[in-house]
């Protein structure tokens, strides 16, 4: 069972995947790689923030695990560990660390718009409460809502519905785990690409004069994006 | 950065940023320096493109270059002995990149040395930042209070612009304020090229200045002798209006040939947006 192998979770900083402290590594590693192949879309140029507990990794695991990272296009971007040992083989392949503990503290507070993660299924989701700039990507497993704008150049991506409460003019990617029903709304819908499962369509060119609140979503095999009043 | 309060005695450091090269980043520097001392204040101009230095070429100051940045930070040059006295002005100095080293050869910590044994020393310490978002950046960004972001209203320029905005908000030296440079007014007319608005539109960020295209600019940094010496030229003019900005001047922005929403522009920047 996948599940109980590793735990992937959206954050502010990049994709978090708990890997088990208990599971055999060439398990745990292996379910990972079949994972992230399984789901490529979902994953691209993703950061990945490892958490390992108090397993004590030695270096040429870790650096196995880094190197399956790497030939997948993602950068393992800091080690979360309580194990010196794990610290040790981070540090010495030039792989950022962090005490789980201290970290788990402060890596809690941004997530402070908690009540609006959790819906009835128990899907979790993130909320940025700024503009997203070209270069920036966000990746979660369940929804995402930016308060703010969308740049061009600027990529969120999600399992779940997509929300943006401002200008969206970036490439957006909802139902990124193939979730057909996945929308995708903003206040000024001008994506440079939008997906929906494995639908994409980008926007027509030339300005519009009347700029209105749309949702975006499947419908008859095709993506379409409508205003709702 | 850290947990302690930087002390923000004596002079403000501003950084000149772009992320895209080519759109002016050096120029801009060169005039707001000549501009600012001009003005009656005392500043001191460092170049941080270490291994393509160019702020000496157009300043003027190139043959007068013993000592540079490198020389500093590495022990073998006091700080007075790098600093190059302007041609014009006694207030005005030039701290020059090594030619022959490359970005790291300095580190942001440098940066912030350099600059904190600056600060008693003059009023304004402005920083010409390297194209790119690698090191010569942050070495750039990292002593910064105020960041100036150099952009041409063209959309890989914007595009770049955003990128970098974006760095910044992240080492919290945000938001920065926005130079629009080399616009072409008749261009914006026909709808070729963008407007402040748009750029505006794009990243919304306070915009602290808008150069027209002017001819000058070209044979003035060919020369040595930055366009803001020049009465003549509206691209000095414009400089000089963003020098008196930095100052605390309350000043209209320039009639480019009487675009209406220039106006509503300088109403949002002044009138407590």
């Amino acid at each position: 069972m996948p599940e109980e192998l590793f735990s992937i979770k959206g954050t502010n900083d990049g994709l978090l995947v708990s890997l088990s402290t208990t599971e055999k590594w060439q398990s745990v590693t292996d379910a990972l790689a079949k994972r992230i192949d399984d789901k490529r879309a979902f994953f691209t140029g993703a950061k990945i923030i490892v958490e390992l507990g108090a397993r004590p990794v030695p270096k040429y695991e870790l650096s196995s695990l880094k190197a399956l990272l790497e030939r997948r296009g993602l950068s393992l971007s800091l080690v979360r560990s309580d194990s010196d040992t794990t610290r040790q083989s981070a540090r010495s392949l030039d792989i950022r660390t962090s005490r789980n503990s201290g970290r788990a503290a402060s890596a809690r507070k941004p997530s402070l718009g908690k009540p609006a993660d959790a819906d009835a299924t128990g899907s979790r989701g993130v909320i940025f409460r700024r503009t997203l700039r070209s270069g920036r990507t966000i990746h979660s497993e369940g929804h995402v809502v930016v308060f703010g704008d969308v740049n061009a150049g600027a990529k969120v991506v999600a399992a779940g519905d997509i929300v943006i409460w401002g200008k969206l003019r970036g490439t957006v990617h909802a139902g990124a785990l193939g979730d057909e029903s996945a929308v995708v709304c903003a206040l000024d819908m001008n994506p440079n690409q939008l997906r929906i499962a494995s639908y994409i369509v980008t926007s027509p060119p030339g300005k519009r004069s009347d700029i209105l609140p749309e949702v975006a979503s499947i419908r008859d095999n095709q993506i379409v994006v409508e205003s709702r009043d | 950065m850290g947990s302690e309060e930087k002390s923000r005695v004596g002079a403000q450091v501003i950084t000149v940023s772009s992320g895209k090269g080519g759109v002016g980043k050096t120029t801009a520097t060169a005039n707001l320096g000549i501009s600012l001392a001009s003005l009656g204040k005392r500043v001191v101009v460092i170049d941080a493109d270490i291994g393509l230095r160019n702020l000496d070429i157009i300043m003027g100051l190139e043959n007068r270059i013993v000592y540079d940045l490198v020389d500093v930070v590495e022990g073998r040059s006091k700080l007075r002995q790098a600093m190059i006295k302007h041609k014009r002005f006694d207030d005005l100095f030039l701290i020059p990149a090594a030619q022959t080293r490359d970005k790291m050869s300095v580190s942001p910590e440098d940066m912030v040395q350099v600059t904190d044994d600056l600060r008693q020393e003059c009023d304004y310490i402005l920083i010409d930042s390297p194209a790119g978002i690698e090191r010569g950046f942050r070495n750039a960004l990292e002593p910064a209070d105020e960041v100036l972001i150099v952009t041409n209203p063209e959309v890989s320029a914007v595009r770049d612009a955003d990128r970098i905005i974006g760095l910044i908000e992240a080492a919290e030296k945000g938001p920065g304020k926005l130079i629009i440079n080399r616009l072409k007014t008749d261009l914006v007319r026909k709808g070729e090229m963008l407007s402040s608005d748009d750029v505006y539109d794009i990243l919304g960020l306070d915009i602290i200045g808008i150069i027209p295209e002017d001819e000058l600019v070209l044979s003035a940094s060919n020369s040595g002798v930055p366009v803001t010496l020049n009465m003549n030229s509206q691209a000095g003019l414009a400089f000089n209006n963003i020098a008196r900005r930095i100052i605390g001047e309350d000043v209209p922005f320039m009639n480019l040939h009487g675009n209406p929403s220039l106006l509503r522009r300088f109403l949002r920047l002044f009138d407590g947006r």
